[in-house]
C-alpha cells in the first residue's frame, strides 16, 4: 500500500531501525503456531528417545539403589523375629533339593519381599520383587512382581515373576540372553536361593499353564522347585509371552554370606 | 515465541545463553523424569502377564 510513500508508518520505521534499538517486529501469528508445532516435534522425539534407551537407564538405576539397599537391610543383624532358623540338613542327605529350605508366607499385595539378582545381566542389573503383578503399582514401577498363590521362593512347585521388557526399568529386557545354567538368584530377609536357568518358550498371553506347579503340565502335582519368568514377546509388543524356566539348586542363609552363584557367569557371551 | 524469550532475558548475550541453556536442562529433566514416566503408561501400555 504505502510501501512508496515516504511518509508512510512503514518508512517511518525504517528510519527508526537505523538508530541505536532494533525494531521490535511483532510476532506474526503464524510464527507463534510455527514455533509451537516445532516445539511438539522435539519434544516428541525426545519422548522417543526417553522410551527407547534413556527412561529404562534412568528408572534401571534408580531400582538398583533401591534392590541394593533393600539388600543391604537383610544383611545387617537385626533382632527380627521373623529370620526364621534355617533347618539343618541331615547329614545323610548331601542333594541340595533335600535341604529344607525356609518358605515364607504369601505376602501382601505391594510388599517387596525379594530381591533378585541375575549375574548374566551384568552387576548393575538388580530388582525389587514385590507381590501381585498388577501393570500400575507394581510392573508399571520397574519392580518385579510375584505371581499370586504361585509358590514363594524355595517353596514346592512353581514362584513365577513378571516384568515389562521395556519401560519402567525394563527388567526383563535382556532375558532373551539368558544361557543355560545362568543363575537366578532371590534373596529375601532369610538367605539367597538360587536357580539355574534351564530353557525359553514363547506362548500365547492366554497360556496359564506356565504358571502351575508344574509348568505346563496339567494336573501333575508339585514334584520340584521351579521358578518361571514371564515377559512379552517381540519386544516391543503384545502378541505374545516369553517364558523363562529355572529349577532350583540351592538355598544359602543370610548367616553364611552371599553364595558363589552371584559372581558374574565365566561361560557362554555376555553382553 | 523464542524471539520474545531471547529479549526478556536480561543481561549479555552469553549470559541469556547460559540461562537459556539451564531452562533447557530443567525442562529436560522435568520431561524425563516426571512428564514421560507419567505419559508411557498411556502411549505404551504393557502386558508381560500370562492370563491378563
Amino acid at each position: 500500500m504505502g510501501e512508496s510513500r515516504p511518509g508512510s508508518r512503514r518508512a517511518a520505521r525504517d528510519v527508526e531501525a537505523t538508530g541505536a534499538t532494533r525494531p521490535r517486529r511483532r510476532a506474526s501469528f503464524l510464527g507463534v503456531v510455527g514455533e509451537v508445532l516445532i516445539t511438539v516435534g522435539v519434544v516428541a522425539l525426545l519422548y522417543v528417545s526417553w522410551q527407547m534407551w534413556i527412561g529404562d537407564w534412568i528408572i534401571g538405576s534408580e531400582k538398583h539403589k533401591e534392590a541394593s539397599a533393600l539388600s543391604e537391610s537383610w544383611l545387617k543383624p537385626s533382632p527380627a523375629p521373623s529370620a526364621s532358623t534355617t533347618p539343618e540338613p541331615t547329614p545323610s542327605e548331601t542333594a541340595p533339593s533335600a535341604v529344607v529350605v525356609p518358605v515364607q508366607d504369601q505376602q501382601q499385595h505391594g510388599t517387596q519381599f525379594g530381591v533378585m539378582t541375575i549375574p548374566r545381566f551384568g552387576p548393575q542389573w538388580q530388582f525389587t520383587i514385590a507381590a501381585g503383578t498388577s501393570r500400575k503399582d507394581i510392573l508399571g514401577q520397574g519392580e518385579i512382581g510375584h505371581y499370586v498363590d504361585t509358590a514363594m521362593p524355595g517353596g514346592e512347585g512353581n514362584t513365577v515373576y513378571a516384568a515389562h521388557r521395556w519401560t519402567s526399568g525394563a527388567p526383563f529386557d535382556p532375558i532373551d540372553r539368558l544361557v543355560i545354567g545362568d543363575a537366578i538368584v532371590i534373596q529375601t530377609q532369610d538367605g539367597w536361593y538360587t536357580y539355574r536357568f534351564r530353557t525359553l518358550e514363547y506362548v500365547q498371553d492366554t497360556q496359564v499353564e506356565v504358571l502351575l506347579p508344574v509348568p505346563q503340565q496339567v494336573g501333575v502335582a508339585a514334584n520340584d522347585r521351579y521358578l518361571t519368568l514371564t515377559s512379552c514377546a517381540p519386544k516391543l509388543n503384545m502378541l505374545e509371552r516369553i517364558i523363562a524356566y529355572a529349577v532350583f539348586e540351592s538355598f544359602t542363609p543370610t548367616a553364611d554370606g552371599p553364595p558363589a552363584s552371584l559372581a558374574a557367569p565365566t561361560v557362554g557371551a555376555s553382553s | 515465541m523464542y524471539a520474545a524469550l531471547w529479549r526478556i532475558l536480561p543481561g549479555p548475550a552469553w549470559v541469556r545463553v547460559l540461562i537459556l541453556l539451564a531452562l533447557a536442562a530443567a525442562v529436560l529433566y522435568g520431561l524425563f523424569w516426571y512428564a514421560f514416566p507419567w505419559a508411557a503408561q498411556f502411549i505404551t501400555p504393557q502386558e508381560s502377564t500370562v492370563g491378563g
